[in-house]
């Protein structure tokens, strides 16, 4: 599988689905959609890194951790980030997200997004690779 | 929804009967072409809140309502803390205390259209709105837990209005028993520089005309004539009350077996009221409560200082201020008995009738004023709370008009400038940060707001007041 990203639809909030070759480039591929909910990530330049490590019992619950780790550093740096690398190893996640502080008029941001749900979560195998997805608020 | 898996009980009231795990049933007030717009996702959800521990009467669901996480949007449920009730972070959600504030003007539509292009683009200049934006206050330590404790009286106090603001907001303006210390340093730096600011997605603060009079005498006890000009604003408790949400639903999600809670779907986890965990969430919660309520306070000065400058002959005195994700204690008469319930309103407004003790004076005689925000095209609604209401729904209305297309689905349909430029043509000005972010909130993408307030009142949760329509609209 090449890894990609897509959103789906859910009422009034938005889906994130990941899709990679291995759990860690799903999850990876689900950061992209987050950003892509706010901006086309390609838009994003790559100058600064942040480092986001966290943790969880299980690989879902690990996913909506991820993803709101990922809107905290949004909401307090100011920032966008248009690639992640993660290393995934026994429920811990280590990750380095690279971005740039949001530009109004580069980014054109469209909505913030208040925190990632448990609504139609899955993290599981998909085809020859894996599937990492949830519905996060805006 | 499939109206055959309702019992039609009136016209605009339906039930779904307690079945499998469900402890009460489902009650659901909307008119049929409503309830057949409805998602089935709605009628799962909401059979699911009845399962939950300690809930009273049933799960009502209001006309607006759509599939939401865990709790549908447009949700009530009331929980006794002494028969094992629970507090659920996803029955609040996310935006703790997102409402809508309305403010006089004392200006009628002639007064303003001189000047709309001048006021659209001034308050636009003024209001810090959309992804990124920062507000001009900065909170240290002291300042921030100062807040989280006063809400919008903590405003009036530093400057940001006046006591007279106090009176026409619900709790008067600070949400009691508020405990800043069970609010992670995460959320409270999330905050750090978003006093002041709307937000951005269905957030706004507009202009708006009065354009129709549905009850002459409720309408004269508000001090709404047909051709005045108010301001709304719709936002909530910004990236505070967003993390709170984020905490505490994880600390529910994981503590939910420790509690011997079998839950349906994990979005609906929740805490014994009893417990130390919903104790402290109850605590944050309204810690955020206060933070939402301070935030429209100081939008609303932001706005008077706008008015001032362009329209010095300008007034603006708050009509009211509601709050419509929330969780409060309130009083309910249950089977002729009096009893101390945790109500839940996920995406639904408190709508107290005539003579409710917690209404200021000047408006307990016409009952609480329950603002219902529309989309940025078509309009918005003044209503009143009903006696009538309080045997329904624990003294609950609709609060907007909810989605009937999906973010993507709007995308694909329309343009930003598109929508801004039809918009224009209509004589309502748009402002916004992001094309994007107009198309996601196109007029199109919204259910009828007339429709839901129709429904709101054939169902006796409240009132047809006034109708407002926006002159200009500030999105985030």
């Amino acid at each position: 599988m090449h890894d990609h990203w897509e959103h789906f639809d859910h009422g009034a909030d938005i889906g994130v689905r990941g899709l990679g070759s291995t759990k860690a480039r799903a999850f990876e591929q689900a950061a992209l959609a987050l950003t892509a909910v706010l901006t086309d990530p390609q838009r994003v330049a790559l100058r600064e890194t942040v480092s986001i490590t966290c943790s969880a019992t299980d690989d879902e619950t690990l996913l909506v951790a991820w993803l709101n780790a990922i809107v905290y550093e949004m909401a307090v740096r100011r920032m966008l980030f248009g690639r992640f690398e993660i290393e995934l190893g026994d429920g811990k996640l280590q990750a380095r997200a690279v971005g740039e502080p949001v530009s109004i008029e580069r980014h054109e941001p469209a909505v913030e997004v208040k925190g990632a749900t448990y609504t139609l979560l899955r993290v599981a195998p998909a085809d020859d690779g894996w599937l990492a997805q949830t519905v996060v608020d805006v | 929804m499939d109206t055959s898996l309702l019992i039609r009980r009136s016209e605009c009231e339906w039930e779904i009967p307690a079945t499998g795990h469900m402890r009460v049933p489902v009650i659901l007030y909307a008119s049929e072409a409503l309830v057949r717009e409805m998602d089935d996702k709605v009628r799962e959800q909401a059979s699911n809140v009845a399962s939950l521990p300690g809930i009273v009467q049933a799960c009502h669901v209001m006309p607006d309502a759509h599939w939401g996480y865990g709790f549908p949007i447009g949700g009530v449920a009331a929980f006794d803390a002494e028969r094992g009730g629970v507090i659920s972070a996803g029955g609040v959600g996310f935006d703790v205390s997102c409402g809508v504030r309305c403010l006089h003007t004392g200006l009628t539509r002639g007064d303003i259209m001189p000047v709309q292009r001048q006021l659209a683009d001034a308050l636009f200049t003024q209001i810090p709105a959309g992804v990124g934006s920062r507000g001009a206050i900065r909170l240290n330590e002291q300042r921030m837990h100062d807040m989280l404790v006063g809400g919008a009286k903590w405003a009036v106090d530093n400057g940001w209005g006046s006591a007279a603001d106090l009176e026409r907001i619900e709790e008067r303006g600070q949400m009691l028993h508020a405990k800043p210390g069970n609010v992670s340093d995460q959320a409270k730096k999330r905050q750090r520089e978003e006093m002041g600011t709307l937000g951005s997605g269905n957030h706004y603060l507009e202009v708006q005309e009065v354009t129709e009079i549905h009850d002459a005498a409720r309408a004269e006890a508000y001090g709404l004539k047909r051709g005045d000009i108010v301001v709304m604003i719709h936002c909530g408790s910004r990236g505070l009350g967003h993390q709170i949400g984020t905490d505490y639903l994880r600390m529910m999600v994981e503590s939910a077996s420790s509690f011997g809670l079998t839950l349906p779907d994990r979005e609906l986890a929740c805490a014994p009221l009893k417990s130390e965990l919903g104790r402290q969430y109850l605590g944050a919660m309204r810690a955020a409560i206060n933070c939402a309520l301070a935030n429209r306070q100081i939008l609303t000065h932001l706005v008077r200082d706008v008015f001032a400058r362009l329209l010095p002959r300008a007034y603006l005195p708050l009509l009211y201020d509601v709050s419509h994700n929330t969780c409060k204690v309130e009083q309910h008469r249950i089977d002729g008995r009096m009893r101390e319930l945790y109500v839940h309103r996920k995406g639904a407004t408190r709508a107290f009738g005539p003579g409710h003790p917690e209404l200021p004076e000047a408006l307990r005689s016409a009952g609480q004023p329950v603002l219902i925000g529309g989309s940025m095209g078509t309009g918005s609604y003044v209503l009143a709370g009903t006696v009538e209401s309080e045997s329904r729904a624990f003294s609950s209305a609709c609060h907007g008009a909810g989605r009937s297309m999906s973010r993507h689905q709007a995308l694909k349909t329309w343009g930003g400038r598109q929508v801004v430029d039809e918009l224009a043509a209509r004589g309502i000005l748009v402002r916004s940060p992001s094309s994007r972010g107009v198309a996601e909130e196109a007029p199109g993408a919204y259910k009828d707001v007339a429709e839901v307030v129709d429904a709101a009142q054939a169902a006796g949760l409240a009132r047809k007041v006034a109708r407002l329509e926006p002159l200009i609209c500030i999105k985030g």
